[in-house]
């Protein structure tokens, strides 16, 4: 069975982040990137049922500009063994992804596909449940436990909701998309880096998929939320009452 | 020189007699802590032996020269610094008479937090007069005993100095007080787009005034350099009152002796710094950091020697730490693990790189760690592939002083030391203790700096003795020295001997006696008590 997996690039978790003065977005210039910790822990939990002898390979994909290619290579490093770098300047909403990844997967044929919950630059959280409603699989999302069962065919998802873990039972293919608990990546070793050199990155384009790249979004304006105001302590109980009734307006 | 002669004769006599020192000495150290247990003794009599002669150092006494607070000292403070800086309470009080390590601890009653230049003047000025003695103070993180009193000297603590005076964008000079604690200033830099020329694993408590008087080493030296090369100007206090006002902000500046390298590193013995004038660099976009496992030390200075050749410009800091270190940090800090697959290494080591190209600094360093597997000199290794990776692996590093204070006592030692031998110190101590302690080297490897440290369950004078004067006579036969980047403090008060000619030493009192002749600064330390005594 073939597992894919998808990474994605975005601003290291570590950075502080800033506004552009323009407000069109955020700087992104001399900012240090990384691949997305979701998508860590997605490729961590591939490369972990391919150890376990579930699967027979794991294709890391990711999608955009040139410099994906150096997630991918991370990837590598981590142990993937090959990796699609699907060439697309300009940005690329969820639905977009959502298709060039049912595009894909219609030629690769994975068994599984994995992804991470969200990124963290846009928090959509909407990729992995767009690709599984494009291609008719089920979808385990917010996993915290992966089971598969080879012979059957099934993968049994822990899933962490609001309430608690639900834990679902889905046939084969399956759309999985991971959750913090799930695993703690491993490092990229110098053994894996000196490998991952000489493994294949196969390069797509969105016409040679097929697919056409329409925003159906436009982004308007990015602020920064407003200062925290300085705590003011007041001297009495009827003060207090005072600005929660008049300043604060809650009582 | 005649007075010298006359008190090294007096102090014999006396020792020899015995009559100065039969009636108990008040006690710097007690048990203060009820997880670590110490010995009862603070300080042995013990000789050093120096090139040409000999001189016997006596238990140290509380100087009666110095005069006792009495109310009218805490209520002329009260009015100089208004009643909230002036502080009696026990509890606090016990805080910061305790270092660090919780191995020294004073017992002073009063500690005293000046918020200008101006009230730290009239606060010297005062006790200069009075013939108060002093400690001056900023985030106690020292590591010799060197920011908390001996007997009961007032504390001066600078922490409420923390105002960022001045940034030039341009130049990277940033002007401050010295009560600033090191993380604040690394947070203020980044939003500019600079760093703070150095980095200690102490920087969430300790001070840059307490980091120029120290002359704080840390983790980039082998990048940056040393204070003395960044510290541009000192604004200083001396024990008369006098403000003495150097704080330039240039680069250059050749009129006159440079008077502010004698506070840098004098451990607050000549003058309490109150403002700093620092050169920053500028905030490099690309860093990147490679976790090695070496399999002996000769593999590890191979390494550094590669290093320096073939990443160059861009090697930012290069760390070792033994398997022992290793060992210990995992097993006493919280949510650290090894970065390499389990295995068994000797020695690892922290290679980071900083440069303005995030690609070509990763393939240097990735072509200089695949060379290096290939020819032996690593047998395994991890890059760090995001900043938090990165945090992960220095936590390691940086942890391991932490995991020494969770593991029981710590003897702990910081050499400077030819790096072909640096090792072997710590391997022949390992055969002197044999079981009864844990010994373990790690260090700036970069800079040749060894932090030997001693671990057992308790502190015990036998195992003392095993180590004192071994590990300083060990260091003096290799021309290194007892105190790399921690400083002398009350720790190693009278270890001088082993690393400064006696002429040298002599020049220093002299300073110290010109620059504060009743002695009330940071009194006991850095200099040998005999040298510089008053009575």
């Amino acid at each position: 069975m073939k597992i894919m997996v998808a990474v994605k690039r975005v601003i290291d978790y570590a950075v502080k982040i800033r506004v552009k003065p323009d407000k069109t977005g955020v700087e992104t210039q001399n900012v240090k990137m990384s691949m997305n910790p979701f998508c860590e822990i997605a490729l961590e939990e591939a490369l972990r049922i391919k150890e376990g002898g579930m699967a027979s390979e794991v294709v890391a994909v990711s999608m955009g500009p040139a410099q994906c290619v150096d997630t991918l290579r991370t990837g590598l490093a981590m142990g993937a063994d090959r990796a699609i770098h699907v060439d697309a300047t300009g940005p690329l909403y969820p639905l977009s992804v959502a298709k060039l990844f049912k595009a894909l997967v219609e030629l690769e044929k994975p068994g599984l596909l994995i992804l991470g919950k969200q990124a963290i630059d846009d928090d959509c959280n909407q990729t992995g449940q767009m690709v599984a409603g494009l291609l008719g699989w089920p979808q385990g999302t917010f996993a915290s436990k992966v089971v598969l069962d080879k012979e059957k065919q099934l993968a049994t998802v822990d899933r962490e909701v609001d309430g608690g873990l639900e834990t679902l039972c889905m046939d084969l293919p399956a759309v999985i998309t991971t959750d913090l608990r799930l695993n703690q990546p491993r490092y990229a070793t110098l053994p894996n880096i000196m490998k991952a050199k000489s493994k294949v990155i196969k390069k797509y384009t969105p016409q040679e998929l097929n697919i056409e790249i329409k925003s159906d979004l436009e982004v308007l304006q990015v602020t920064e939320p407003p200062k925290r105001k300085a705590g003011v302590i007041v001297s009495s109980v009827d003060e207090l009452i005072d600005k929660l009734k008049n300043e604060a307006h809650v009582i | 020189m005649q007075k010298w002669r006359a008190t090294r004769r007096l102090l014999l006599n006396s020792y020899s007699s015995k009559s100065r020192f039969d009636h108990p000495r008040s006690n710097p150290i007690s048990d203060h802590s009820t997880t670590i247990s110490r010995s009862s003794s603070g300080f042995e009599s013990w000789t050093s032996r120096i090139h040409y002669r000999h001189f016997a150092t006596a238990m140290i006494q509380r100087n009666p020269s110095f005069s006792t607070l009495n109310s009218d000292d805490i209520n002329h403070f009260k009015g100089i610094l208004g009643d909230k800086n002036v502080i009696e309470d026990e509890d606090t009080l016990l805080f910061a008479n305790t270092d660090w390590m919780r191995k020294y601890k004073g017992s002073s009653k009063l500690l005293l937090q000046p918020r200008t230049t101006q009230e730290v003047s009239e606060v010297l000025k005062y006790c200069n007069s009075r013939r108060l003695a002093v400690v001056p103070q900023g985030g106690n993180t020292g590591l010799v005993g060197g920011s908390v009193p001996v007997f009961d000297e007032v504390i001066i603590n600078v922490g409420s100095m923390k105002q960022v005076i001045s940034f030039d964008k341009v130049s990277g000079v940033l002007v401050c007080e010295a009560g600033c604690i090191l993380e604040n200033l690394v947070s203020f830099l980044d939003n500019q787009g600079f760093i703070m020329p150095l980095d200690l694993g102490a920087k969430g408590s300790c001070q840059i005034g307490g980091n120029v008087s120290t002359n704080a080493g840390g983790l980039r030296l082998v990048r940056y350099g040393s204070l003395h090369g960044t510290v541009l100007g000192i604004e200083a206090v001396l024990a008369n009152g006098d403000v003495l006002d150097m704080l330039g902000t240039l680069r250059k500046d050749n009129t006159g002796y440079d008077l502010k390298h004698l506070f840098i590193g004098s451990e607050g013995s000549l003058g309490i710094v109150t403002k700093v004038s620092i050169l920053t660099p500028p905030k490099l976009s690309s860093v990147n950091l490679a976790f090695l496992a070496c399999k002996d030390y000769s593999s590890c200075q191979k390494l550094l020697f590669e290093a320096k050749r073939r990443l160059g410009e861009i090697l930012s800091a290069f760390e070792f730490l033994d398997n022992e270190s290793l060992n210990l940090a995992l097993n006493h800090l919280e949510g650290v693990r090894n970065p390499l697959p389990p295995a068994m290494h000797n020695f690892y080591v922290l290679i980071e790189t900083t440069g303005s190209d995030e690609s070509y600094d990763k393939e240097k360093l990735e072509a200089f760690l695949l060379r290096s597997m290939e020819d032996g000199l690593i047998s395994d290794g991890v890059i760090a592939q995001d900043i938090n990776q990165a945090s992960s692996f220095w936590r390691i590093r940086e942890g391991v002083p932490e995991a020494l204070m969770k593991a029981g006592a710590v003897y702990k030692y910081d050499l400077s030391l030819p790096v072909e031998t640096m090792y072997n110190l710590v391997e022949e101590m390992r055969t002197i203790l044999g079981n009864s302690a844990k010994v373990i080297g790690y260090g700036h490897l970069g800079d040749g700096n060894l932090h030997l440290n001693i671990s057992t369950p308790q502190y015990d004078d036998a195992i003392l003795a095993q180590i004192e004067p071994f590990v300083y006579e060990w260091t003096s036969k290799q021309r290194g020295s007892i105190s790399a980047e921690h400083g002398l403090g009350l720790m190693k008060a009278n270890k001088i001997f082993y690393s400064k000619s006696h002429e040298t030493v002599q020049l220093m009192a002299s300073i110290k006696k010109l620059m504060d002749p009743n002695g009330i600064l940071n009194p006991y330390k850095v200099l040998p008590y005999s040298i510089v005594s008053y009575i």
